[in-house]
């Protein structure tokens, strides 16, 4: 049947002998080339709506390197964190470049051949650091992790079930507190965001204490006095004078 | 399926691999565009019997049966234009943008027991992430076409989806914590047995939270009344103005996909997904029983319940498209924000104190097969992680 591991490629190795092409490679360099390719685009682009279309695939491929590496959790927080945050982006774009002055953005050459310079340092440095581990050189054994969240999401409400518990009973040792302060940083950020973003109140006096702090005219508080033949009243305040 | 081609035919590893996988999405992929061709031609019935019309009637015999094939036909033979102005590479793909995250949400759902393409442990999750995807292809439409009905269209479509997103998260975390998983397969095998035993009527709180559900669910897959987007009265057609032939056909095929989704959705996270509302098969012992067909036809009998479901949940939305008018955009927002969400966030609370209140239920006599275990986490697929020592289980008990 349709079961779970038809596009678990990674467990192929395991199971069954390998063939003329290892899907899981094939797989890989294929993510792996979108990613890099649609990456480059994003800074080659001129237009902000298909940078952003380029940065989502960049994002989508690297969500598609999570699932094959079987961390579907991580891969789905990607589509939606960061592909979904993408959205956003795009419709600041799409509203800012509606607009003439700003449909096309061109770098200049100077601009380019250090941003160049800059990338390539990085990517030296990163691969040198990457070939310096030495557990990284071989490749990685094809049993899978299993594909669970389960032991993280335990862990952030402060049990941990991956690890047998460190002394006896109690089995404290999840990340409970640091979920908690991250929650509570979150909520302050959103309530700060609400915060600016509401409409403005300008503090305008209504009409009615307008009135009342102006001092009502002699000839209306006459009139007053001789309607109600006593005392004087301001109509508005009720204040006895 | 791979076992068998490796096994019975002794095909290598990898082309079996590749056959499997192959039929696996070719299979979704029908789903998808046989499910529009046959939802079109309901549409155009249902819409024709509410508003007293007859609908087509000549296109093969009596009901127009073929319409949406002769439909299809025609679209392909039309020209595919182009907007002087507008962004070739973005106006060409956008379509596809749409489809294929329309496409991908397919991948994680389960049809029956183990009739999925991929079970993932975080199906759930993966849905709902994907299914906010396809309105990035509205989105490049809209700005591509270089129109300003397009526009208009695409920047409501985006206010629409990204504020609904919150309330129909928050109404599917509900049976998400009832399950103790995001494993649609989980969630659904916990609901198995009568009707009762669906997340619908597990507590009131549920049964509030179903109905939010399915307002968002409208919502954002765009369909009356909240098709501001393609406000064919104000914005001629919205996102999908400059667009015809084979292209806008895409954008068709998404949106009835993305409609039998969140339908197929709402049959698994509260209407029991494939367990009918009586459990025919384990009252006529097809589910004990041992052989080689009867788990086939169990699967059969529960594929027929699913699609059944998720067809109602389609025609459903169809009668309130053709019978509420449109919504503004500002009641659109009031409606989500003002009203979906603190309903969904108070009823998601309810049903945690249910829960923790009252978890077998009003009933004590009536069993709920999912109700006595609490730690569901542990029965992962395959119970991988029930390796975890049964003390721990305990502990996470009292914790809970």
């Amino acid at each position: 049947m349709l079961s779970s591991t038809i596009f678990a490629a990674a467990e192929i190795p395991a199971t069954l002998p390998l063939a003329a092409i290892n899907w899981h490679s094939a797989l890989f360099l294929l993510f792996a080339a979108v990613a890099c390719v649609a990456a480059v685009a994003v800074v080659a682009a001129d237009s902000i709506v298909r940078m952003a279309l380029y940065l989502v695939v960049s994002l989508s491929a690297s969500a598609g390197l999570f699932f094959l590496a079987g961390a579907e959790f991580v891969g789905a927080m990607q589509l939606m964190i960061y592909v979904g945050g993408t959205l956003v982006l795009l419709v600041f774009g799409v509203m800012l470049t509606a607009q003439a002055p700003f449909v096309s953005i061109k770098s200049g050459g100077g601009d380019r051949l250090l941003a160049g310079f800059v990338g390539a340092a990085l990517l030296v440095a990163l691969l040198m650091a990457n070939l310096s581990v030495p557990a990284w050189r071989q490749p990685a054994s094809m049993e899978p992790p299993p594909p669970s969240a389960t032991p993280l999401g335990m862990a952030l409400v402060g049990v941990r079930v991956d690890e047998p518990p460190a002394g006896g009973v109690g089995n404290r040792g999840g990340y409970l507190l640091p979920f908690e302060i991250v929650s509570i940083h979150l909520l302050v950020v959103l309530v700060g965001a609400a915060y600016l973003a509401r409409a403005k109140r300008r503090k305008v006096p209504r009409a009615i204490e307008v009135a009342a702090s102006v001092e009502p005219p002699a000839s209306v508080a006459e009139h007053a006095a001789i309607g109600r033949g006593g005392r004087a009243r301001s109509v508005l305040t009720g204040d006895s004078r | 399926m791979v076992e068998y081609l490796t096994n019975t035919i002794g095909l290598s590893g990898t082309l079996a691999w590749t056959i499997a996988a192959s039929v696996a999405a070719a299979l979704v992929l029908n789903v998808i565009a046989g499910g529009a061709l046959v939802f079109i031609w309901a549409e155009r019935k249902v819409a024709a019997r509410i508003q007293d019309r007859l609908g087509p009637t000549r296109t093969g015999g009596r009901f127009g049966w073929l319409q949406s094939l002769a439909d299809g036909i025609k679209l392909l033979a039309k020209e595919d234009l182009m907007p002087d102005g507008a962004d070739g590479m973005l106006f060409r793909i956008a379509p596809y943008v749409s489809f294929c995250a329309s496409f991908c949400a397919f991948i994680a759902l389960p049809f029956a027991f183990d009739v999925v393409g991929l079970r993932l442990n975080v199906a759930v999750f993966f849905v709902v992430a994907v299914l906010g995807l396809e309105v990035f292809g509205v989105i490049i439409a809209g700005y591509a076409s270089a129109s300003k009905w397009s526009l208009f269209g695409a920047m409501r479509e985006a206010a629409q989806v990204v504020s609904y997103e919150v309330p129909l998260g928050m109404c599917v975390v509900v049976p998400v914590m009832l399950a103790g998983s995001m494993d649609m397969v989980t969630i659904a095998e916990k609901q198995a047995g009568w009707l009762w035993n669906w997340y619908l009527f597990h507590d009131p709180f549920t049964f509030i939270v179903f109905w939010v559900y399915v307002t968002c669910a409208v919502a954002s897959v765009n369909r009356a009344p909240f098709d501001l987007a393609e406000a064919e009265s104000e914005l001629v057609a919205g996102f999908h103005t400059e667009y015809s032939g084979l292209r806008w056909s895409y954008f068709f095929m998404a949106e009835y996909g993305s409609m039998f989704l969140v339908s197929a959705m709402a049959a698994v996270l509260f209407l029991g997904g494939w367990n009918g509302p009586i459990p025919v098969a384990s009252l006529l012992g097809l589910s004990t029983g041992t052989g080689d067909t009867a788990p086939y036809l169990v699967r059969l009998l529960g594929l027929a319940n699913l699609v059944g479901k998720a067809s109602f949940g389609v025609l459903i939305m169809m009668w309130i498209r053709w019978t509420l008018p449109r919504l503004r955009i500002d009641q659109v927002m009031t409606t989500c924000l003002k009203y979906c969400t603190p309903i969904a966030a108070a009823m998601f609370a309810g049903a945690m104190v249910w829960q923790v209140l009252l978890p077998g239920g009003l009933l004590p006599g009536v069993g709920r097969p999912g109700g006595e275990i609490r730690e569901g986490w542990l029965e992962g697929p395959g119970g991988r992680a029930a390796a975890a020592p049964a003390a721990e289980a305990t502990v996470v008990r009292t914790r809970l």
